[in-house]
Parts: C-alpha cells; sequence; structure tokens
C-alpha cells in the first residue's frame, strides 16, 4: 500500500505539448501543409508536361518557318500570340505577360490586405480585398479568353494531308501539335484556373464578413492571412505555369 | 445596438501607419525579373542556356513569393524545413520522369526502325 505520492515533474521540452512548437496556430499550419499538398499536384502535372514533351519530336527548324504539324512539338510563343481586339496580328506572349502582370498585382493587394488586418484596420482590409476580387476576376476574365481562342483556333488552323483544314483544339486533335499539348494546356491552365475560382470565392466571402465586422469582433484578420496564404500560392502556380508551359 | 463595450479597446485605439514598404519592394522585384524573363524570350535562341536562365529566375521569383508574400521567411525554422524538405521529392520525380521521357522517345525513334 503505496501512501506516498510522488510529484512527477511537468514535462517541458518543444514537443512535451502545451505549447506552440512552429508558432503558428493550427489553421495556419494545416493550410501550409494543404498547400504543400497542392505543390504536389501541380508539381506532378508540370512534370508530365516535361515527360510528354521529351517523348515527342522537337521542333529544331527556324523559328521563322515554324508551322503547327502533329509531328512536332509547339514553339509556345507561336501558339500563344492572340491578343483581344488585334486578329491575326502576331504578338507573342504578350497576353500571357498581361496576365502575369494582373495575377502579381493582386498579390500585392493581397498582402497588403493582410498587412491592414494585423493593424485593425477594417477600412483598409475592405478596400484592398475588394482590389484582390477586381484583379482576381480580371485574370479569370482572361482566362476565359484565352481558352475560347484556343478552342476556336486561328484563320490559319492546320493543313491536314487530305487536303482539309483543321481549326482550334478539341481533347482528340488540335491544330497547334500532337493531342497531348492540348490535353496538357485544358489540365494544367484549367487546374490552375480552377484553383483562382476557390481562392477568388473565398475572397468574397472574407470580403463579406469584413464589413459584417465579424474579424473585428473575433479581434483578429487570421482568416484573411490564411486565404492570403492561398492566394499567394495560386500565385507562385501561376509563376511555374508561366516559365514551364509559355516561355520554355 | 452595436454599442458594446467589450472589445471596444481595439476600435477606440490609434490605428497604425501602414508599413509597406517591404511589400512594394518585393513587387518591384518581381516584376523586373518577370520583365527580365521576356527581355531573354525576345533576344536570345532557344536553347538549353535560355531554358536554364528562365528556370533560374523562376526560382528567384518562387523564393520572393513564399519568403516575402507567404511570410515563410519570418515563421519559426522547423516551420521553413517542414515545407521545404518534402518538395525535394518534387525534383526527384522531375530528374526520374524527365530521364523516363527521353528513354521512351529514344527508343520509338531508333528501335523500330
Amino acid at each position: 500500500m503505496s501512501t506516498s505520492t510522488t510529484l512527477e515533474a511537468p514535462k517541458s521540452g518543444t514537443w512535451d505539448g502545451g505549447n506552440e512548437p512552429m508558432k503558428a496556430s493550427y489553421g495556419k499550419l494545416m493550410m501550409w501543409f494543404f498547400l504543400l499538398s497542392d505543390a504536389f499536384t501541380f508539381g506532378a502535372f508540370l512534370i508530365v508536361y516535361g515527360l510528354t514533351r521529351h517523348a515527342h519530336t522537337p521542333y529544331t527548324g527556324e523559328a521563322e518557318a515554324f508551322t503547327f504539324s502533329t509531328e512536332w512539338w509547339p514553339i509556345p510563343e507561336k501558339v500563344f500570340n492572340a491578343f483581344p481586339g488585334f486578329h491575326g496580328v502576331d504578338l507573342p506572349l504578350a497576353f500571357v505577360a498581361l496576365m502575369t502582370m494582373i495575377l502579381i498585382f493582386s498579390s500585392v493587394t493581397m498582402v497588403l490586405a493582410v498587412e491592414a488586418g494585423h493593424r485593425m484596420d477594417k477600412k483598409d482590409v475592405e478596400k484592398w480585398l475588394l482590389w484582390t476580387i477586381l484583379f482576381g476576376a480580371t485574370f479569370l476574365a482572361c482566362q476565359a479568353w484565352e481558352w475560347t481562342h484556343f478552342i476556336v483556333g486561328t484563320d490559319e488552323g492546320m493543313l491536314l494531308p487530305d487536303g482539309t483544314t483543321y481549326h482550334g483544339a478539341s481533347m482528340a486533335f488540335n491544330q497547334y501539335g500532337p493531342p497531348l499539348f492540348a490535353n496538357l494546356f485544358f489540365f494544367i491552365t484549367g487546374f490552375h484556373g480552377f484553383h483562382v475560382f476557390i481562392g477568388w470565392t473565398l475572397l468574397i466571402v472574407a470580403f463579406i464578413s469584413t464589413v459584417n465586422g465579424v474579424y473585428h469582433k473575433r479581434g483578429h484578420y487570421e482568416m484573411v492571412e490564411k486565404i492570403g496564404l492561398y492566394w499567394h500560392f495560386v500565385d507562385l502556380v501561376w509563376v511555374f505555369v508561366f516559365t514551364f508551359f509559355y516561355l520554355i | 445596438m452595436a454599442h458594446h463595450i467589450e472589445n471596444d479597446f481595439q476600435q477606440t485605439a490609434e490605428i497604425p501607419k501602414p508599413q509597406t514598404k517591404a511589400i512594394w519592394r518585393t513587387f518591384f522585384i518581381l516584376v523586373g525579373l518577370t520583365a527580365l524573363e521576356f527581355l531573354f524570350a525576345f533576344t536570345m535562341d532557344a536553347g538549353t542556356a535560355r531554358n536554364a536562365i528562365f528556370i533560374i529566375l523562376t526560382i528567384f521569383k518562387a523564393f520572393y513569393i513564399v519568403a516575402e508574400f507567404m511570410h515563410l521567411k519570418h515563421e519559426a525554422k522547423s516551420l521553413i524545413w517542414s515545407i521545404i524538405i518534402p518538395l525535394a521529392l518534387v525534383v526527384w520525380l522531375m530528374v526520374a520522369l524527365l530521364a523516363e521521357g527521353s528513354y521512351y522517345y529514344e527508343s520509338i525513334t531508333n528501335y523500330f526502325k
């Protein structure tokens, strides 16, 4: 029979509980690890693009003499050279440059909203969230135009061996190059656009909550911060899509 | 309504001035790096050297977005490494599948002649 109780000294190491070893809230940590898993998904998509490209014949001739053919992988600047309002004018990568700038701008307004949240400045959070929503919507509209142009095709199209001309792109065939080129375009930019759309929806929810004073009553704007992390990740993915799909 | 006293210390307190210098600095770096990419895209012939430049500039852009905009640079060391180290798997997959693609291309062009 034990009559004396021994007091165990409470554990106080970094990982013994009762504190935050990574100095970040549960929500922020989970957002980080979700984004890590999402990075794997996008990484796999872009790596499959690289695999497919290495498995196809590269175009080796002069860039000026380039024509669309299923024989070789297309040069991206010959595919993405259209701009709204400039029909038939060769403007390589001009539209994608505009889209990149819009997304960088939206990232800056997002980080300004997060900064305003740290200062509990409700008016500034509203202002910067609204700018981010505007840039996000513009980006999505640009992508809708880009997809439409890609699907409808150019006036020249691709001349087929039987003398007919094929315009535009579908999952089965496209005028730009091997079928997998259009498939990967749809999957990679589509998955990215879907992410932008999700982020845009979250931003609208955050804006409504901010206007209603939900975060102010809560005493912190961490929700804006978490949505900001997601939004910046979407911008980060675009940086990689831009390099590996449009530049290289 | 809406005239509660609780939590009102934040409403009545003076809102500090915005500290946005670092944000705009990062913005100009990102715009500059993108402009540099376009410069190389139009002045340099396509090839391994140009692709290497694109990839290096992309990694710089990624660093500034993650470190400054996503604030990872200012987080705890353990969080930084928990995010960075698993990404080595992506590099491994990239090396493996690019080699696989090249091998497949070699096979269909040379072996079935």
